[in-house]
């Protein structure tokens, strides 16, 4: 009887850390649920800003429109109906702020009582007519033609270059910009790092001695626990007001502040990941090296490092996993501007940054939070794939040794 | 000159190896220039507004004066429920990665999605902790929901340590602990544990110093920009040291007059994760043996 609850503890116990075993794994499919789940509904939308109505005249051939399109008539780029596939006729714009331009104040009545009917009138009244107002001041037995926009589309949503949420009347999602923006940031980065990182890597794993191993890998450590926000905190006092200075730029928030945070940020991953490749060179080959008569340094550059190439490939693709995802350091110091980045001395805004800076007021099931869950897909398969890539690499690596 | 080669090409040699370790050496001291740089810019500013008053006082005047007391008190609480959750689950499944699975495709994707999960931006695990456990779970903005959060982010780290730690221990203490007939139970808590223990503690320290300076995930799953009371329950929200120090950096109402509450708010944040470092630096000295973290 002792034996068989013991035998039966021993199996709780297994069971217990078999299913702790799969916690993470359950996570990750969660995460991809969730995410995907939340982003992948802004292909259902469609971009017209919330609770607002586009009409025309009931008679008006149009149907459908793109929130480019809304974006360019309301910008006064396009004035014709024809360009968008209508009559050719002028298009006669109507914002709810144009009502005093139509009726009198006792027309719409001291509390907007009588908009509604007013608002039937106007779209009936002129066929060229395209009208933006809420939705509050919908008649229930409105005679014009409300205006479907174009669904969201996967190309229009990646390729778009502007990223407006929440402008009226249509909103502008497009990602192309913040996905530039973070792989400009990222490549910056490694870019600053990877020199850094690679020499001090040869220093520790080839030159130092023991006591300064000793020395420089704690520093290395502390480097790594240092919190984003406390990067981003001494990007913000230091860094950004010394880019302003000397480049003489009239904002130090740029893309390169936050490429050399990233940078200093991204050092301990690629200092450790392609130290321990580069200890990994089997030490006859070393020897051999030197028993034909090169030199230290000769050893290191034409046999270590062509030897560890790589676990240094995969040190600079893991640094730069690191810079793509990290979010308070980036959003502190590049300046949010969505616009696509032509140097490294202009505001960048990337993907993590948007997430960080927006979710807060976007309203929870609508657009904008949709569109932000998208983004977190697009930087959860960006990630995936870094990480795929550099298991694929080690894998190599273990088989051709 | 069949052998060997000329004294001109012998020195040359020379000389290019002793310019190439020259750089490499200056480059590697210059990272610790960073570093020095950074710590000790941080550290000399922010000192001057260390005060016991700073460390146990509610912020006032729009967070331009007072202290970071429900700050201070809002970390600890979410670093403690963090680990509370984190660390049983990770070294529970770091033992099953390195002593109980079989090496089958399971184990490999097991490994592979820790790896995974280790890669995952903490901006993301913010966007999963408040679609799971805000809204799904209906935590709402709370303690909870942001330990949860937190630690699922630790997770990785914690299984990655335990595993290393339990790796480094030799067969023969398993193989020698079976044969005297105990059960594999038995042979991992009396004698593998606790032989891995000093090296998955460091670990577990340095996880708590990084948890505590995590601010993407608990953006949307716990924080409070401006709360001057303590927490009564696992369900309230709270103010954490990293967000404070955001928001008073950026966002504040007043920048200027609450910069050296942020250099405080960073110090504080500093002296956390140096203080992690140290002990687990001494613990390993200690125990005479070398953990790898990554």
């Amino acid at each position: 009887m002792k034996r068989y609850f013991h035998n039966l503890g021993e199996r709780i116990i297994e069971g217990l850390i078999m299913i702790s075993g799969t916690v993470t794994s359950i996570t990750v499919l969660l995460i991809v649920f969730f995410l995907f789940k939340e982003g992948l509904g802004i292909f259902s939308q469609t971009p017209v800003a919330e609770g607002s109505v586009i009409s025309v005249h009931p008679q008006n051939p149009v149907q459908e429109l793109t929130a480019n399109e809304v974006k360019e008539i309301f910008d006064q780029n396009i004035t014709n109906w024809k360009e968008v596939g209508g009559a050719d006729a002028h298009i006669q714009l109507f914002q709810i702020d144009d009502i005093t331009d139509y009726y009198t104040e006792e027309q719409i009545g001291a509390n907007f009582e009588y908009l509604p009917q007013r608002l039937n009138e106007l779209v009936t009244k002129d066929p060229n007519m395209l009208a933006f107002f809420p939705e509050e001041y919908l008649a229930p037995d409105f005679k014009g033609k409300r205006v479907e926009l174009a669904k969201i589309s996967l190309g229009g949503f990646l390729g778009g270059r502007e990223w407006y949420p929440t402008i009226q009347p249509a909103v502008q999602l497009g990602v192309l910009s913040l996905i530039l923006g973070t792989l400009w940031v990222s490549l910056g980065a490694i870019i600053i790092a990877l020199p850094l990182g690679l020499a001090t890597a040869i220093y520790l794993a080839e030159i130092a001695n023991p006591r300064v191993r000793n020395i420089l890998k704690p520093v290395i450590e502390l480097l790594a626990g240092i919190p984003s926000v406390v990067y981003g905190f001494f990007g913000l006092v230091v860094i950004v007001p010394l880019i302003q200075d000397v480049f003489g730029l009239p904002v130090g928030e740029t893309a390169l502040a936050g490429s050399i945070i990233l940078g200093i940020m991204a050092l301990p991953t690629i200092i450790s990941v392609s130290e321990d490749a580069m200890r990994t060179t089997p030490r006859a080959m070393k020897e051999a090296s030197l028993a034909l008569g090169a030199n230290k340094w000769q050893t290191i550059y034409k046999v270590i490092i062509p030897y560890s190439m790589s676990g240094i490939s995969t040190a600079a693709i893991l640094g730069m996993g690191r810079a793509i995802g990290e979010t308070m350091a980036v959003l502190m110091v590049t300046g949010n501007a969505s616009v696509i980045p032509h140097t490294f001395l202009e505001p960048v805004r990337t993907i993590p940054a948007t997430i960080a800076a927006e979710l807060g007021e976007a309203p929870q099931g609508g657009i904008h939070y949709q569109a932000l869950f998208a983004l977190g897909c697009i930087l959860f398969l960006m990630t995936l794939l870094i990480n795929l890539t550099v298991d694929f690499v080690s894998a190599k690596r273990k088989e051709n040794r | 000159m069949a052998f060997g080669t000329t004294s001109s090409q012998h020195k040359s040699k020379k000389r290019s190896q002793s310019a190439a370790f020259f750089i490499f050496r200056l480059l590697s001291f210059s990272v610790v220039a960073i570093l020095i740089v950074i710590l000790g810019f941080i550290l000399i500013q922010g000192i001057s507004v260390i005060s016991w008053d700073f460390l146990t006082e509610m912020p006032r005047e729009g967070m331009t004066a007072g202290g970071i007391y429900p700050a201070i008190i809002g970390t600890l609480c979410l670093v403690a429920g963090s680990m509370i959750f984190a660390f049983p689950i990770g070294i529970l499944s770091g033992i099953y990665i390195n002593e109980y699975a079989k090496d089958s495709w399971f184990k490999r994707f097991i490994k592979l999605m820790t790896n995974n999960l280790a890669g995952v931006p903490s901006i993301v695990f913010g966007l999963f902790g408040m679609t799971l456990f805000v809204n799904q779970f209906g935590f709402g903005d709370s303690i909870l929901a942001g330990s949860l959060t937190l630690g699922l982010l630790a997770l990785p780290v914690v299984i990655r340590t335990t595993e290393e730690a339990l790796k480094s221990i030799d067969d023969s203490f398993r193989i020698g602990s079976l044969a005297l007939g105990a059960t594999k139970w038995q042979t991992t808590s009396r004698v593998v544990l606790p032989m891995a223990f000093p090296n998955i503690i460091t670990g577990l320290i340095l996880s708590i110093g990084r948890v505590s300076g995590e601010t993407a995930p608990i953006l949307f799953t716990v924080a409070a920009y401006f709360l001057p009371k303590l927490p009564n329950s696992i369900f309230d929200q709270v103010m954490a040291l990293p967000y404070h120090l955001y928001v008073i950096s950026t966002s504040g109402t007043n920048i200027e007059a609450s910069r050296a509450m942020a250099y405080g708010t960073a110090f504080v944040l500093i002296m956390i994760v140096l203080l992690a470092n140290l002990l687990a630096n001494w613990l390993r000295r200690y125990f005479g043996k070398k953990v790898k973290m990554n």
